[in-house]
């Protein structure tokens, strides 16, 4: 790379933080908004906020920590199969092998953060790249959830159970609580914590980060255990919405999470991103889901439009990022 | 072994090819080894019915898998190419029952594949962006507008003659494995003595001295893409044609047995490394796994747990004996 020239980041004429990725995103956010209010008077309705606040959680869950994980330049494909196999195994030890329902949701949590302990030390120790671990982990976690299951589903939860995916606490859906004490959290940690800032650190020079003396192979395991963790948070949220238990759960998350994540401004390569443009991201994927919805586009053609976002937001913001460093 | 300090990066091509041979007579050694051990227990696995179909069925992966090895060995990775095959297995079939001519409906496919694998590796070259978040992209792309298309309607009544698994050569040898062969035997030769297949190693190995030995390494990129896209059509046509009906979906999951061959076959995941010799006997040692546990009493759902088992102890197993040859 050459050398950048330092004298003409003065010359702008716009102030920086209107360039910022996640205010352009959100003024974005904002005008579809209107427009689609405009054209559906069913959209700008509380009551249809609030529903897609509550369809947004589980894959709002697990692009908190992926938001983690590609700012390290790391990626985690296997999540939507951890959500599967968390589920799977929530309903089994539930009602085959007998477990206390909450005694199996903590089974089920544990098991999510295992899978993804086990990506972690496979990465970290074997240094396998992520993006293969997690194709493998992709294939081997479905698997066991489709061996385990026999494609046969769980279902007849005690009522208590769908509180979380179902009922308003203080009348927001319940399960959106949980979503935003965890988008708090994670904030105030990739903000404010030296382990948040480690993560950029490992994102934008892991080679110097671990001169530095930064704990970048237990940084990195955190992260991916947190990951699977987050997953198995979302079956448990996603079995108690939909009642029901099957080994296809979670198939084709990781495109949502990813391109929420990509969108909201976090660099694919690395080192670049934040929560809240991750929130935006994932509002962003959520309206224009619900917005196509609304207009009669069927749920097939809009995954077609997800794809395509997250090309073109990549390209966007991986040539806005060129342009700046004068390349 | 103590030769072996000498080439601390491990580049000695001699050693290397050792270990390339290595990987395949192992494959070969476990393909008839499974075979023998299945046939053992229930000895009706050992049918030549039951072994044909095993070929038969999946030839189209291993045909998938040389492309996908190629894509690997450049270093980059392509999780669409099952999504693609779905689309051009219903494009094709398409065509033929409208009562386009079979050779066109056959070229079709095949251009189309050329041309949409060629534009994804012109983002991925030229615009610099990942080969995940392209592919990842365009597997949603292709997969949701290939249902919203055709509303997931069954395309029957193909014309007898679009049916390319039918064909025996020499009234014996299917078409199918003919082609499997075939492919695999050029795309080795191709890779390994022309200078235009040494430049993928060269680009996955060492970018930047690829570079500075003159290999423009978009245009390879490129080239490898396109290549795999051809491969991707033939494979559709293979899969289109070997049922009597064209299900006009995705099949679910097919890039990773398609991935699963190339990386089991030795293709290491790091780049630079690897031949389609490997990943074709990977695609038919994973073929005979997936009729093995029907044999043994297993319940074939546990196949794709298979798979990534398959595909974590090779990639471990790599890069722990890359990591051996560079330290000892």
């Amino acid at each position: 790379m050459s050398e950048i020239p330092l004298p003409q980041v003065a010359k702008r004429v716009v102030p920086w933080w209107l360039l910022r990725h996640e205010t352009m995103l959100a003024v974005i956010l904002l005008v579809a908004l209107i427009v689609l209010g405009g054209l559906n008077s069913r959209f700008l309705t509380l009551d249809n906020l609030l529903n897609q606040g509550r369809l947004t959680t589980e894959v709002g869950l697990i692009a908190l920590p992926m938001t983690f994980i590609i700012i390290t330049g790391g990626i985690d494909l296997s999540v939507g199969s951890i959500v599967g196999l968390c589920a799977i195994l929530l309903g089994y030890s539930w009602k085959v092998f007998g477990l206390p329902l909450p005694l199996a949701i903590c089974f089920s949590l544990f098991v999510g953060a295992a899978a993804g302990f086990l990506n972690g030390i496979v990465i970290t120790r074997v240094k396998v790249p992520p993006l293969i671990m997690t194709i493998a982990t992709l294939a081997l976690y479905r698997g066991l959830a489709e061996g385990i299951s026999q494609a046969r589903s769980v279902r007849g939860y005690p009522e208590w159970f769908y509180f979380v995916g179902q009922e308003n606490l203080f009348g927001v859906p319940a399960q959106l609580w949980l979503l935003l004490i965890a988008i708090v959290v994670t904030a105030i940690v990739l903000d404010r914590t030296t382990f948040g800032r480690t993560l950029y650190a490992i994102g934008n020079n892991e080679t110097a980060a671990r001169f530095s003396g930064l704990p970048v192979d237990r940084v990195k395991l955190i992260i991916y255990t947190l990951s699977g963790l987050m997953a198995g948070l979302s079956a448990c949220v996603l079995v108690s919405r939909v009642t029901t238990t099957r080994s296809d759960m979670g198939i084709g998350y990781e495109l949502d999470v990813i391109a929420a994540v990509v969108l909201g401004g976090t660099s694919i390569f690395g080192g670049v991103g934040t929560i809240w443009g991750t929130v935006v991201g994932l509002a962003m994927i959520q309206l224009l889901k619900n917005g196509l919805a609304l207009t009669g586009v069927k749920g097939d053609a809009t995954i077609v439009v997800i794809g395509t976002v997250l090309i073109l937001s990549t390209l966007v913001a991986s040539s806005l990022q060129r342009r700046r460093e004068g390349v | 072994m103590t030769a072996m300090t000498l080439a601390g990066t491990g580049a000695d091509p001699r050693r290397r090819l050792k270990v390339l041979a290595s990987q395949e007579a192992l494959l070969a050694i476990a393909v008839i080894g499974l075979a023998i051990a299945v046939g053992l227990y229930n000895p009706r696995f050992l049918a030549a019915r039951n072994l044909a179909d095993v070929l038969l069925g999946n030839a189209y992966i291993a045909v998938a898998a040389v492309g996908m090895s190629m894509v690997i060995v450049s270093g980059n990775i392509d999780i669409s190419v099952g999504a693609l095959i779905g689309v051009l297995a219903t494009f094709s079939g398409t065509l033929a029952v409208n009562g386009a001519p079979i050779v066109v409906a056959w070229l079709a496919a095949l251009v189309a594949g050329v041309v949409v694998m060629a534009l994804q590796g012109v983002i991925i070259a030229y615009l610099r962006i990942p080969a995940i978040v392209v592919t990842l992209g365009m597997l949603s792309i292709l997969k949701g507008g290939l249902i919203s298309v055709t509303g997931g309607k069954w395309i029957t009544d193909l014309p007898d003659s679009f049916h390319l698994a039918d064909i025996e050569l020499f009234g014996l040898l299917p078409f199918p494995v003919f082609l499997m062969i075939l492919v695999t035997i050029l795309a080795a030769l191709w890779m390994r003595y022309s200078a235009s297949g040494r430049a993928i190693y060269a680009v996955g190995g060492n970018a930047e001295a690829a570079r500075l030995c003159g290999i423009s390494q978009p245009r390879t990129i490129v080239m490898v893409f396109a290549l795999h896209g051809l491969f991707a059509g033939a494979a559709a046509l293979l899969y289109a044609t070997q049922l009597r009906v064209i299900q006009s979906t995705v099949p679910p999951n097919l890039e990773l047995t398609i991935i699963t061959a190339s990386v089991v076959g030795g293709v290491s995941i790091l780049g630079g490394v690897g031949t389609v010799v490997g990943s074709t006997l990977a695609a038919v040692l994973i073929a005979e796994i997936a009729s093995a546990l029907v044999f043994i009493d297993v319940s074939p759902y546990w196949i794709r747990a298979v798979q990534g088992v398959l595909i974590l102890v090779t990639v471990i197993a790599d890069i722990l004996r890359r990591r051996r040859m560079a330290g000892a």
